[in-house]
């Protein structure tokens, strides 16, 4: 029964949105985070997502080659500059008397994470549909 | 029974069952991938692929006489096509998660009404076995 491929392709992306609901949590939650050098600040992660097989154009659809889900092929942080602040009478400041925060911007994080909850609940709904279905097909000539 | 018997009574409900069911698989893909760069959403065009497992498709086929020639019906079995995007989007994206939605939402209705013509069909044959009796 193929349908069952369909589990796959939406839980792999139900698992890749719930990553990136992670990532943005962690940038969040970091956010506000200081450092005494620019080296070492929070940077935004960011994560990279690929389809997990590529047709070759030849294949039949009929075998699942073609079909898939998707897949995290890495994180790569934000190259935005961090910010930076004069306050000596701060702990952490450096030498010259500057504390650095995280590169992180709230507004793309919480765009961030509506998309991904939007997403992820448009996998969810495609499970649920796909299950229905999948009861229908077995309960066939009762 | 043999299953080719079994195909001659369902007629063109068990091959449209399959079609729709690797046409949701495509879809759901296109749904997982909402979110990945430079992915192409993907469809079927289920009219042709539907002439053809039916095997009335008013295309003639290329012969392949000799051995080790590749048969044109591998390459034109491969029915998934490239959707055009109504806006580009800057990730190279072309899924439109509106559009699939409304894809997957439709060829499921598609999939469920040929399980209620393979359904009635096998009542049908029931009815027939039992003689109109008790079934």
């Amino acid at each position: 029964m193929s349908l069952m491929k369909i589990f796959d392709t939406a839980g792999s992306g139900m698992a890749a949105e719930s990553l990136r609901l992670n990532t943005v949590a962690s940038n969040l939650a970091n956010a506000d985070s200081l450092s005494s050098s620019a080296d070492s600040a929070y940077k935004a992660k960011e994560l990279l997502f690929a389809p997990t097989q590529e047709s070759d154009g030849l294949s039949d659809s009929q075998d699942g080659e073609v079909n898939n889900g998707v897949r995290m092929v890495g994180v790569s942080e934000s190259q935005q500059p961090v910010e930076t602040h004069y306050e000596p009478g701060n702990p952490m400041a450096d030498e010259n008397g500057y504390v650095y925060g995280s590169n992180v911007n709230p507004i793309d994080e919480l765009v961030n994470m509506i998309s991904a909850s939007r997403s992820y609940q448009n996998n969810v709904e495609v499970m649920n549909t796909t299950k229905q279905l999948m009861i229908k097909t077995i309960d066939l000539g009762s | 029974m043999s299953f080719n018997l079994l195909d001659n009574v369902f007629g063109l409900s068990s091959k449209a069952l399959e079609l729709w069911q690797n046409r949701s698989e495509v879809l759901a893909s296109n749904i997982a991938n909402a979110d990945t760069p430079n992915y192409q959403a993907r469809d079927i065009d289920f009219r042709q692929a539907l002439q053809q497992a039916s095997g009335d498709s008013s295309d003639l086929q290329l012969s392949t006489p000799t051995e080790g020639q590749i048969s044109p019906s591998t390459q034109s079995a491969d029915q998934l096509k490239y959707r055009v995007p109504l806006q580009p989007s800057m990730d190279g994206n072309t899924v439109d998660t509106q559009v699939e939605q409304a894809s997957f939402a439709s060829n499921m209705v598609h999939y469920q009404s040929s399980l209620s013509f393979i359904n009635s069909t096998i009542q049908t044959l029931r009815l027939a076995i039992n003689g109109g009796g008790q079934s």
